[in-house]
């Protein structure tokens, strides 16, 4: 199977180009499969992996201009020639490798983190089960990535937009029965940019490997704002 | 050119939940602390474990922790130190409500508790009625609290080098550990970082395998570091399949799996667990499964066209259950089985997962360095915790539910018993100039150009051999075969060469950098292996089929130096309870 693959070593390379591969590929072969099998045909080939089970995050590429986790993508969904990119809008370090440093920075700046102020209990803090349910769909993100960099207001503003990983997050803890910043959070969500540039385009749906709903937990995010607002 | 330097007051490698909940105490604290990681935190393996954690919280049925420490010492296969046992069991029940506190989202019981489901070789009252003990996020309890310590050590404001990787520990002539030198991965740049005190808490090694439960970074790297100071490594004989791997892939279906009713079947059919282990069947202890499948497909009852798995039947428990508590299994048995568990069974056989043995610690996470008279020698300045430590906790079988456990309570420990020593450690010692210019030789060594084996070529040879000769079922000419061959492997090393030369992002250099990581690690693991003449928990021999208490009730301790291995007694003496004396382990 050919698989043509950007390539960039700012080392050694003046301009990135795409460099064509073949891969015999074998049952149940997965694209992380077929990219590693290329790093053994070719040491210099440089990309993240690591898990190989969908769990870890590291290994998120464009193929065939989709974002994807290549260790759940079975090259056999995938169509002949594939062609392999790094995430886009991204800063390419070499290779498949991108930078995410401002993707973090995003997801830092929304405090992902419980915040609670009464004094604690010497058990848990109770939660019932329905409470805890408001939680599936959202802490399982594996922050790979794959949502913000398909987003277009991410593309144009990613200094001031959040994009949709990092509000996830944030609704994470706004939904959570256990988290006491609501206000906090929603006052730091203000102003046109950092919540609101969000269009609703639902890339970050469509590309989500764990079938998360970014756009939907956004939404719930405006709502919440518009009562906090009145 | 000139080293860049950084100092701290300390230095942690690894940040997995060991790492990371040692971090959280330290930053907590105010104290100035770097985590050095390989791959950004979210990444590190912790993030797979699936089905929880254990502490006798008794939020289902009546529990205590001294029941839970009995069922860790029978795990053990009586080889746990009965004193770490003590204190992890007790230390268990305020370290989950300090998790849940940070915000991890366990799953719920009606009355709003914490959610705990049945795992494998746990009990009620003593080896009595199956408990109910393993707290759980679904089936993604790992995720959950990896991404919950990785948030909380934002918000206390934790020194984060992500992608830097540990090419050596830096020691005065004293023997005392000064911080590391690391290399940024981006740059290709040797960073030197200075500390007062340095944790490894690196994880485990299971790539020493070919199929392994284990990511691709799981390469045994602090162990190997603690090997070239001079450390050596305990009980590395010890290494756990796990029973439900998914048949020739590797990724995991949890033990909560059979906690909620699943169960394993043979090709006529037959639940052949009952023949095992009458009592507890499918949740007898993981090294007593991963024998009876071996045992199941050597005896010609192995399922599919090659007759080389069993089946995990699901199905019966509904899609409900499956749904609620089971999401990921589901999802990855879909992707890398082709399979529903739904609908169909998932075909399964014992997957290399987890190393019992490591660097030798006492509870409080020193390193210590053990001899055969019993005595230990802390070595000052160093830590161990997590996988990459052997405290130890596991003996010779680790119980489900109690990994995430160890490397919670023991980095949590030496979290806290960092703080103590920076009291009164409250100053850097001279840095050893000459042992920096070691550890710089070991990076320059990848710059010999020409001629020579690739490093995919040996990894490839090494695994096959580790893998053909250190497996579930060992015998001793099988494994001298295994000692011969993994010290041609090693010979060779000399003769790798690296061919991309490049600087930015060198993901070549890295894997060679492993490579030399993982053969020695494996030589601690085919020599103790070797060495020890009798079948015990995980380490299991058809020619020395019992376990053996008169000579091997004992810990093997590897030095790197000359291939040495010696003996260390096994703390029998708990801590404020009595001992529990070996008995045969009846599931």
């Amino acid at each position: 199977m050919k698989f043509i693959v950007y390539r960039y070593n700012p080392d050694v390379d003046t301009a990135p180009h795409m460099q064509e591969y073949d891969v015999e590929v074998t049952r149940g072969m997965m694209l992380r499969d077929a990219l590693m099998e290329i790093k053994r045909q070719d040491e210099s080939f440089a990309f993240r992996h690591s898990c190989g089970e969908g769990v870890c995050g590291s290994d998120a590429v464009n193929a065939n201009g989709s974002n994807l986790l290549g260790c759940t993508t079975p090259v056999s969904d995938l169509k002949e020639p594939v062609n392999v990119r790094p995430l886009p809008g991204r800063p390419v370090i070499r290779d498949l490798v991108v930078d995410m440093s401002q993707f973090y920075q995003q997801y830092r700046a929304v405090q992902p983190y419980l915040i609670h102020k009464d004094p604690l209990p010497e058990k848990e803090m109770l939660q019932s089960p329905e409470d805890r349910d408001k939680l599936d769909g959202l802490y399982e993100c594996i922050m790979c990535g794959c949502c913000s960099t398909a987003c277009p207001s991410f593309w144009w503003n990613p200094e001031k937009f959040y994009g949709p990983q990092a509000l996830l997050q944030a609704w994470r803890f706004l939904a959570d029965s256990r988290d006491q910043a609501t206000e906090e959070r929603l006052d730091a969500l203000e102003g046109p940019y950092k919540l609101f540039r969000c269009h609703s385009i639902m890339n970050c749906v469509e590309y989500c490997p764990k079938s998360l709903n970014p756009t939907k937990a956004i939404g719930k995010i405006k709502e919440l704002m518009l009562k906090h607002s009145i | 050119m000139t080293l860049a330097r950084r100092r701290f007051d300390a230095l942690i490698i690894g940040a997995g939940g060991a790492g990371l909940n040692a971090a959280l105490q330290l930053a907590n604290a105010n104290l100035r602390v770097a985590v050095v990681s390989k791959v950004f935190p979210t990444r590190s393996h912790t993030v797979a474990a699936q089905g929880g954690v254990n502490a006798a919280l008794a939020n289902v049925f009546e529990d205590n922790w001294h029941w839970h420490m009995f069922d860790t010492v029978k795990g053990s296969d009586y080889l746990g130190d009965q004193d770490a046992i003590e204190f992890m069991c007790r230390e268990a029940i305020p370290t989950v409500y300090e998790l849940e506190h940070n915000g991890v989202p366990f799953s719920r019981l009606d009355d709003g508790k914490i959610y705990q489901r049945a795992f494998g070789g746990q009990s009620q009252n003593f080896g009595g009625a199956q408990a109910a003990r393993t707290c759980a996020a679904a089936d993604r309890t790992g995720h959950a609290i990896l991404h919950t310590l990785y948030q909380q050590n934002i918000r206390a404001r934790t020194h984060f080098f992500d992608e830097y990787f540990g090419i050596d520990l830096i020691r005065d002539e004293e023997g005392a550990i000064l911080g590391a030198l690391t290399l940024e991965i981006e740059t290709g740049e040797p960073l030197l970082i200075e500390a007062k005190t340095t944790l490894l808490a690196t994880g485990g090694g299971g790539q020493v395998f070919r199929t392994t439960s284990n990511a691709h970074i799981n390469t045994g790297d602090g162990m190997a570091m603690a090997l070239r100071a001079g450390v050596p490594l305990m009980d590395m004989e010890f290494f756990q399949f796990h029973p439900t791997g998914i048949a020739g892939r590797g990724m995991l279906i949890t033990e909560g799996v059979r906690g909620e009713g699943g169960y394993l079947i043979n090709k006529d059919g037959e639940r052949f667990m009952e023949r095992y282990a009458p009592n507890a069947k499918d949740l007898a202890s993981r090294d007593v499964v991963s024998r009876a499948i071996v045992t199941e497909v050597k005896e010609g009852r192995g399922c599919g066209p090659n007759a080389d798995h069993v089946l995990l039947k699901v199905d019966h428990l509904g899609e409900d259950i499956i749904a609620k508590r089971l999401p990921g299994i589901r999802e990855s048995s879909k992707i890398f089985a082709g399979v529903d568990p739904a609908v169909e069974p998932i075909p399964v056989f014992p997957t290399a997962h987890y190393m019992m043995g490591g660097i030798p610690t006492d509870r409080l996470g020193h390193v210590v360095i053990p001899s055969s008279d019993g005595s230990e020698e802390i070595v000052p300045g160093l830590f161990a915790a997590g996988e990459c430590a052997c405290v130890s906790v596991h003996g010779a079988n680790r119980l489900g539910g109690n990994s995430l456990l160890d490397i919670l309570v023991f980095g949590r420990a030496a979290g806290q018993q960092i703080i103590n020593h920076l009291k009164e450690n409250p100053e850097h010692r001279a840095m050893d100039e000459s042992s920096v210019e070691q550890a710089m030789s070991r990076l320059s060594r990848w710059e010999e150009t020409g001629e020579g084996i690739p490093v995919r070529e040996l990894r490839d040879e090494f695994r096959k051999v580790m893998e053909d000769h250190a497996g579930v079922f060992r015998t001793d000419e099988i494994m001298s075969e295994g000692v011969e061959k993994v010290k041609e492997v090693r010979e060779k090393l000399k003769d790798v060469r690296l061919g991309d030369q490049s600087k930015i992002f060198n993901t070549a250099r890295i894997e060679a950098l492993e490579l030399e990581n993982l053969i020695d690690i494996g030589m601690a693991i085919v020599l103790s292996a070797l060495e020890r003449k009798e079948s015990r928990g995980a380490h299991s021999r058809p020619d020395y089929t019992e376990r053996d208490d008169e000579n091997w009730m004992k810990h093997s301790v590897y030095f790197k130096e000359g291939d040495r291995l010696d003996y260390k007694p096994v703390q029998t003496k708990p801590l404020t309870v009595e001992t529990f004396p070996p008995k045969p382990r009846v599931y």
